[in-house]
Parts: structure tokens; C-alpha cells; sequence
């Protein structure tokens, strides 16, 4: 009987070797980021690589690096996210306020004491956070309900989060919150022994970002949840086929990722002690490039929190070594737009070479 | 249309009867009967368009049918979902590769029920990956399948591996019958043979197997039961060791209708 024998093995075949775009992007964005840094050590060797230096970046960078993270979720499920910059701004907004209203009676906060402070700060930074989220359901439902495509959907929403916080604040900066978010939270130095020098600071949003993408990146590689994210951006019929509820996966997915909007919101308040509705309009697409750039493909089914990671961290590095270069720091955007090309045109060989099935 | 069929003392693992599809005004399926019993290989043959994926889509619960009735297991059922259909012990190797490609073997073949780890960690859907690639190289040695390196994402292997797998995939946890969608179409003359060997592997555990094909030497190899649709119609059956390949196609075009037998001309 034939079934004797051994099945002819399909290893027989010659093993298809990684093609080199595939080489290239696994690399490809830390040898940029080494290159920035070599490039600016070479020419600024004391003050960029200090560590007080770094440390501006890392402090920087963080709130940049929650948007990718969150938005690298929704990419990697063949999707998109643009109105994380949008949500960020009415997270922070909706914290100001409540954290204004809850602080005094608005005779007390213009004398400025906020005696209710120590309960209306966590108060407010729950709700911008809430905020984020809710942001997040409202896109994934409409992206998954009326099955309309993501890039539509948060189109429409990041005007409609940012036109919410703009009627909210009258299209100004919110003033007025307690001081004591700034002071006593975001710029409290938690790290006060002279280890690396007095230069270094290591503050609360830092420790957030930092806890919040390594919990990424073990919900991404280690659970079912991060399983599921890559079946559905890989192969959204097959995750059908084989029973996962993909309308709900894709709803937590957005809502992560306005959770991370609404965290990264959070942390404006804590360094600048202000919500600022005319900054950050193009952080969505920042956070976008960094997580292409950083390897995540918009075709979906790839990406990763390291990646990703290495992504946010490139402009920040690029503008901090231009600045202190005394190059214009405007050549970041060049940069940064030249990166990301890059970054796509190797995805796409990438693609095009594995879909030659 | 209960065949008594000589020698079959055993109940028939599926029977479907007098099913009916339509898709506005395409009529798929026309009273399209079928029984498969334990431990036995049908071939599901038949021109493009004759009704054959609509069949299996009906029979693993893709699809609904418009009437007819379906007895699995001695009961009778309708499925509302694959899942359903699943949770029953029926798998499918659908016509349209339904793996995802950016996963390895591994996840794909646990796809939709990956094992999480014991306890609080499993609660918080923390992958047991360890216990799955065990239990999938486990189920592989027995049915005689290698995939070289199980790690590995199927976008870098090679069409036929990454069918192989999503066959590996059905027969690993069928319990019951296992639906093939032209499992060969797009493979070459090795991995089909490998695809075939599968088929008798599964067959002998006794978990009998129905698979469309369009390749007649790979039917008559395998085969020990040939049911040919025309039109949405089931028109002739097929015994592989009496019939030709002529028979075959003759039934499939509808140039001639006769039975493998020899009984003469039956009319479906
Ligand atoms: N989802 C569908 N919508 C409309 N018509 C369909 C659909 N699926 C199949 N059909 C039609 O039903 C008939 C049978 O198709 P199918 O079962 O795919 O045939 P086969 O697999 O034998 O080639 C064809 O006429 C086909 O066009
Ligand atoms: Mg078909």
C-alpha cells in the first residue's frame, strides 16, 4: 500500500532563500538609527552623545512612541489609524477641563489654589485617558459595523476629535490647571542619586512609555490577542474561516490604539502643565512613519514593537543632532521623508517578492 | 436516495439529501444527494460551475441550503457556521488557501484554537506555543508529513509546503470527515503526491475523506468512490476499478450517462 511509504517530502525542494529586501528591512532601521548617531557623535562628539543629551531625547520621544506603538496594532491588522494626533489633543483637553472643574470653584482656581487638586489630577487623567479610548471604540465601529475602510473612517474622526476639542477650549490653550500635575507628577525626577551625572532625569512619562511598550510587546508576541492581530492583517477571510470574531478583535485593537492616544495626551499636561489644541496636528502622521519606517507593513500581517521603537526614536534623534549641529532643524523633515520612501519602497519588494505563491 | 450499497454494514457518517441552492436565478445545486461512509475516499468530479465547491460550502456549513435535509452522525443537522460545522469533527481544505501567510505552521495550524498556558496566564491568553508545537509534531509524524522547519512564517515556503500545511491542518483535527476543495490545483507533481498519500493516511485512521479534483489520474489513483456532478445535478457514481477516465468525463459533459456498473443507463 502506498501509504507505506514515506509522502515525498516537499523539503526536497529548494528552500526559497529571504530575498534581500526582506534582509534589508530587518536591519534596515537600526543601521539608521547607528548611522544618525555615529554621523552626529562625529561631528558633535561631546554634546550629543552626554548623557543629559540622550536623556532629551528619551524624554522627547516618548509621547511620539506611544502613538506608534498604538498605532502599529492597527497597521499590522492591514488597517490604519490617523486620528491618533486628533485624539491626543481632545485626551489632553478633556483631562485640562476636568481636572479645572474638579480642582475649586472657578473663583478659586482664577486666585490660583486648587484645593481639590490631590483628587481632581487622578480624576482628570482617568477621563483624558477614558477619552482616548472611547475615541478608539468610536473608530472601531465604524470600521467594523458600516465596514467602511480605516483610512475613511479616521480621516473623518481626526477632524471630528479635533474640531470636538477645538469647541471645547474656543480653539485656544487651556490655562489654569493645577501646577501641581507638572510639579508634583510629570517632571518629578525619580531617579535623584548623581549615577549618570546630574543631567539625567528620569520622570514619570518616561517610566509610562516605557511600561506601556513592553507590556506591547509581550501582548503582541506572547497572547492570543497578538496572534489574532497578525492572522487578521495576514489573512482576514482565513481568520474568519477559522471562527475568530475579527469585528471584535479589530474593536479592542482601535481602542488600544486610542489608549495609547489618550496616555500620550496625559503627558502634555504633565510636562507643559497645558492642553494645546494647535500642537501635535501632524503627530499622526509622524507616528505612522515611524512604525513603516521601523519595518510595520501597511499591507498588513508584519510589524513589530522593537521596530517600532526604533522608528519613534529616529526624528527625535534627528532634530535633537541638527539642532545641535547647527544645521536648520527643518532638514529632520527631509530626512525622516526620505527614511520612510525608503522604508515603503523595501516593503514592497517585499511583498510583491512573497506574493509570488 | 439511500444506496444499499453490497458489503456496507456500517451507517453512513454523513448523508445529505435532495439539497438545493440557488444564487438568484443560478440554480447550484438540484436535489443533490450524497453519502460517505467510514474509512472510504470519494472523489467529487464535475465541469467548472457544476456545483462542487457550492456542495462542500453547504456541507461544512459555509453555506446554507435553500432545502434539503443533512444526517451527520446518525443526526440531523444544519450548520449555521464553519465553526459549527468544526466543532462536529468536520474540516475543510478550502479551494481558496485560508491560511495566513505572516504565521508559521504552527499558529496557522492552531488557528482559531491556540492552547494557552495553564492558570492565571492562560486566563490573561497567554500563548502555550511549547505545547503546540509538540502536539503539531506529534500529529505530523503520525500522518507522515514533514514541514521543514515549523518556526518558520509560511510566506517563505513554497506553495506546495504552504498547501501542505493547510492540509496537515484538516487532517490534524478532523474527527469526523475531511473536505478537500481541489487540494492539488495548485501544486506540482510531488506535493500532489504527497497530498495524495495524506488522503490514505487519513483513510486508513478510518475518517473517510471527500475531495474535488479535475485531475482524472490523481481521482482513479486514490479514489474508491467517484460521484460526478453536472449542472447541480449528482448524475452517475462511479467505481474507479471498473471505470475508465472516458466514463468520467463522459459523465461529466453529459455526452453519454451511464452507470460504472454496467446496469445501463441511469438518469440522475
Ligand atoms: N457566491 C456565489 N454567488 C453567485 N453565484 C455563485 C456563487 N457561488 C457559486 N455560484 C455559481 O454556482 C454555480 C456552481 O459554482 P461552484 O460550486 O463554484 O462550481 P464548481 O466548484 O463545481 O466549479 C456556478 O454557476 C457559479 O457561478
Ligand atoms: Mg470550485
Amino acid at each position: 500500500m502506498a501509504s507505506t511509504q514515506t509522502p515525498v517530502a516537499p523539503s526536497l525542494e529548494a528552500e526559497p532563500k529571504p530575498t534581500l529586501g526582506q534582509r534589508l528591512s530587518n536591519a534596515f532601521t537600526l543601521l539608521i538609527l547607528l548611522a544618525i548617531v555615529i554621523i552626529f557623535t562625529l561631528l558633535q562628539r561631546t554634546t550629543f552623545l552626554s548623557i543629559g543629551n540622550l536623556n532629551n531625547v528619551l524624554i522627547d520621544t516618548s509621547q511620539l512612541l506611544l502613538l506608534t506603538i498604538g498605532v502599529t496594532f492597527v497597521i499590522i491588522t492591514a488597517g490604519i489609524d490617523l486620528s491618533i494626533s486628533s485624539i491626543l489633543i481632545l485626551s489632553a483637553v478633556v483631562a485640562a477641563k476636568v481636572m479645572i472643574q474638579f480642582s475649586g470653584t472657578p473663583e478659586q482656581v482664577a486666585a490660583y489654589s486648587f484645593p481639590n487638586q490631590a483628587m481632581a489630577i487622578p480624576i482628570g487623567l482617568a477621563l483624558g485617558v477614558l477619552t482616548g479610548i472611547v475615541c478608539g471604540l468610536v473608530n472601531g465601529l465604524l470600521v467594523t459595523r458600516l465596514n467602511m475602510p480605516s483610512f475613511i473612517v479616521t480621516l473623518g474622526t481626526l477632524g471630528v476629535f479635533l474640531g470636538i476639542a477645538q469647541l471645547l477650549t474656543g480653539g485656544t490653550t487651556v490655562a489654569g490647571v493645577p501646577p501641581a500635575i507638572q510639579q508634583d507628577i510629570g517632571l518629578r525626577d525619580l531617579f535623584p542619586w548623581p549615577l549618570f551625572g546630574a543631567d539625567f532625569r528620569l520622570i514619570p512619562p518616561m517610566i509610562i512609555a516605557f511600561v506601556l511598550t513592553v507590556a506591547a510587546a509581550v501582548l503582541l508576541n506572547f497572547t492570543r490577542f497578538g496572534r489574532y492581530t497578525y492572522a487578521i492583517g495576514s489573512n482576514m477571510a482565513a481568520a474568519r474561516r477559522v471562527g475568530i470574531d475579527v469585528n471584535r478583535h479589530l474593536l479592542k485593537v482601535y481602542a488600544l490604539s486610542g489608549f495609547f492616544a489618550g496616555v500620550a495626551g496625559t503627558f502634555d499636561l504633565m510636562r507643559f502643565g497645558t492642553a494645546s489644541v494647535g500642537s501635535h496636528q501632524s503627530d499622526n502622521l509622524a507616528a505612522i512613519s515611524a512604525a513603516v519606517i521601523g519595518g510595520t507593513s501597511l499591507f498588513g500581517g508584519l510589524g513589530t514593537i522593537g521596530g517600532s521603537v526604533i522608528g519613534a526614536f529616529i526624528p527625535a534623534t534627528l532634530r535633537n543632532g541638527l539642532v545641535i549641529s547647527g544645521v536648520p532643524a527643518f532638514w529632520q523633515n527631509v530626512a525622516v521623508g526620505v527614511v520612510l520612501i525608503l522604508a515603503v519602497y523595501i516593503d514592497q519588494r517585499r511583498r510583491s517578492a512573497e506574493e509570488r505563491m | 436516495m439511500v444506496k444499499a450499497v453490497a458489503g456496507r454494514a456500517m451507517e453512513p457518517v454523513l448523508q445529505v439529501e435532495n439539497i438545493n441552492k440557488h444564487f438568484g436565478a443560478v440554480h447550484a445545486l438540484r436535489n443533490a444527494s450524497l453519502a460517505v461512509w467510514p474509512g472510504e475516499v470519494v472523489a467529487l468530479i464535475g465541469d467548472n460551475g457544476a456545483g462542487k465547491s457550492t456542495l462542500v460550502n453547504v456541507l461544512t456549513g459555509v453555506l446554507r441550503p435553500d432545502s434539503g435535509t443533512m444526517i451527520f452522525a446518525g443526526e440531523r443537522v444544519s450548520f449555521s457556521s464553519p465553526q459549527e460545522a468544526r466543532a462536529a469533527g468536520i474540516e475543510t481544505v478550502y479551494q481558496d488557501l485560508a491560511i495566513a501567510p505572516h504565521l508559521d505552521a504552527v499558529a496557522n495550524i492552531f488557528l482559531g484554537r491556540e492552547l494557552t498556558m495553564p492558570g492565571l496566564a492562560g486566563h490573561l491568553g497567554f500563548l502555550d506555543n511549547g505545547k503546540m508545537r509538540r502536539e503539531t509534531e506529534e500529529q505530523l509524524t503520525r500522518l507522515r508529513v514533514r514541514i521543514p522547519k515549523l518556526g518558520r512564517r509560511l510566506v517563505t515556503l513554497s506553495g506546495g509546503q504552504r498547501q501542505g500545511v493547510a492540509v496537515a491542518r484538516a487532517v490534524m483535527w478532523a474527527s469526523k470527515i475531511v473536505f478537500m476543495d481541489e487540494p492539488t490545483a495548485a501544486l506540482g507533481v510531488a506535493q500532489t503526491e504527497m497530498v495524495l498519500d495524506l488522503i490514505r493516511e487519513v483513510r486508513n485512521t478510518g475518517i473517510p475523506v471527500v475531495f474535488i479534483s479535475h485531475n482524472m489520474p490523481n481521482v482513479f489513483e486514490v479514489a474508491d468512490r467517484i460521484v460526478v456532478l453536472r449542472l447541480g445535478e449528482v448524475v452517475a457514481e462511479l467505481d474507479p476499478r471498473t471505470a475508465s477516465i472516458d466514463d468520467a468525463v463522459l459523465a461529466m459533459t453529459g455526452a453519454r450517462r451511464r452507470d460504472a456498473r454496467g446496469e445501463g443507463a441511469v438518469v440522475g
